[in-house]
């Protein structure tokens, strides 16, 4: 049989979740007998060559390529699991919430006391992908079915959940590995 | 002392002294009512409704329902563990709660109860209110992001340290605790000895330069869910 396959991504995050999934150590060598990697950061795919069992989301959405990935893995995914605070509630990145988007900008590249910027612009090169107004949590964006807590969420929480849902037992964690932080 | 008053918990008898709550005599009889406004210390005041129970059928807060001969309270069931848990999610979403970072985190009894609920994410979409912070005092500081109305504060400072340092202002979305003063903390009698500042059960007024000192693993709720000290008596 077909290992299943899991999607990862690292959206409006600091990768430290895709860090904490590689800290579950030598366990790694179990899990790549129990799945494979399709669209990651971890192998490099891009964009995805197959249907995937299970995304990982790492982060909120801040900005419209944060969305259209994170609808992409919606499409793609069977089972979609917000991983971390800022996927959760937006986190760090949501501290700006309470901001005008346009004092944000103005303090990033104009006001800021170490700004060096004398063309006086704040960038918008249509390469560049615009910013929403504010930052949000992948569940309001869209259905995500799982929520794994922590910033970032322990090594064995997410071991934990990975291998209940790989082998069809409902993921039932302790309560050691539900944090909020 | 008059004669002891017997009611029901969840179908357990438990004896109560006549003018105790239902959540002091359910306390007294190791049975844990979830509250946050509610504090050993002070007058009930009602206003989280985390300890909502069923007496004899109907909602009521146990922290301000004094017992009765006979009643039936329900306290432990999935229907009223559902509404508590409703609640704990309005609040997360209500404020802007940043467990990462937040020096409470590990002995904050609101994201306590979370744990204790099982709450992954809230279901209702997050506020992200914009609220003051007061740095002005030399000892304390008040972070209105984390607070959640509770009260606590306020009839601490009034009851405990006799000084009425703070105060609710405003109504609605825009309630929020005030001091008693022009603007700043720093311009009241407020000191970080008093009963006010050790009570609230968030990180909305906390002590300076004592912040993450106890480590990861040894705080109040790393290991065991809120109310397990009462559950153990």
């Amino acid at each position: 049989m077909a290992k299943p396959k899991v999607a990862t991504t690292s959206l409006a995050g600091c990768f430290g979740c895709h860090m904490s999934i590689l800290d579950i150590d030598e366990r790694i060598l179990k899990l790549v007998e129990l799945i494979e990697f399709n669209k990651s950061p971890i192998d490099d795919i891009k964009v995805f060559t197959e249907r995937c069992a299970i995304g990982l989301i790492e982060g909120g959405c801040a900005n419209e390529e944060n969305v259209r990935v994170l609808q992409d893995f919606r499409r793609n995914c069977d089972i979609l699991i917000s991983v971390g605070e800022c996927a959760i509630c937006g986190g760090i990145p949501a501290m700006r919430n309470m901001i005008p988007l346009k004092e944000c900008l103005d303090e990033a590249y104009l006001n800021g006391p170490t700004v060096y910027n004398p063309s006086g612009k704040i960038p918008d090169d249509k390469e560049i992908p615009l910013l929403l107004n504010k930052v949000y949590p992948a569940h309001e964006v869209v259905k995500i079915d799982y929520h794994l807590q922590g910033c970032p969420p322990p090594a064995d929480t997410i071991w934990e959940a990975l291998v209940a849902l790989l082998t069809d037992k409902p993921v039932a964690l302790p309560y050691e590995l539900i944090k909020y932080d | 002392m008059s004669e002891k008053i017997t009611f029901t918990i969840d179908g357990v008898e438990v004896q109560a002294d006549p003018g105790q709550t239902i959540l002091q005599a359910a306390e007294a009889a190791g049975i844990y009512i979830p509250r946050l406004c509610a504090h050993k210390d002070l007058t009930p005041h009602g206003s989280c409704r985390v300890c909502t129970v069923f007496v004899n059928g109907r909602p009521q807060s146990a922290c301000t329902q004094p017992v009765a001969p006979g009643i039936t309270v329900e306290n432990d069931t999935e229907k009223i563990n559902a509404i508590r848990k409703d609640i704990i999610e309005m609040l997360f979403v209500e404020g802007n709660h940043f467990c990462m970072f937040c020096e409470k985190s590990g002995n904050c009894e609101l994201q306590a109860l979370g744990y204790r609920f099982g709450m992954l994410a809230p279901k209702y979409p997050y506020m992200f209110p914009k609220r003051e912070v007061d740095a002005s005092h030399p000892d304390i500081f008040i972070d209105r992001n984390r607070c959640i109305l509770c009260g606590r504060c306020v009839r601490a400072s009034r009851m405990l340290d006799g000084k009425g340092v703070f105060e609710f202002v405003g109504r609605g979305p825009e309630k929020r605790v005030q001091v008693n003063a022009e603007a700043r903390l720093a311009d009241t009698d407020a000191s970080v000895t008093d009963k006010a500042v050790q009570v609230c059960p968030v990180g909305a007024l906390l002590p300076k330069r004592v912040g993450y000192k106890v480590p990861v693993g040894q705080r109040l709720y790393d290991h065991e869910p809120i109310g397990s000290d009462i559950e153990k008596k």
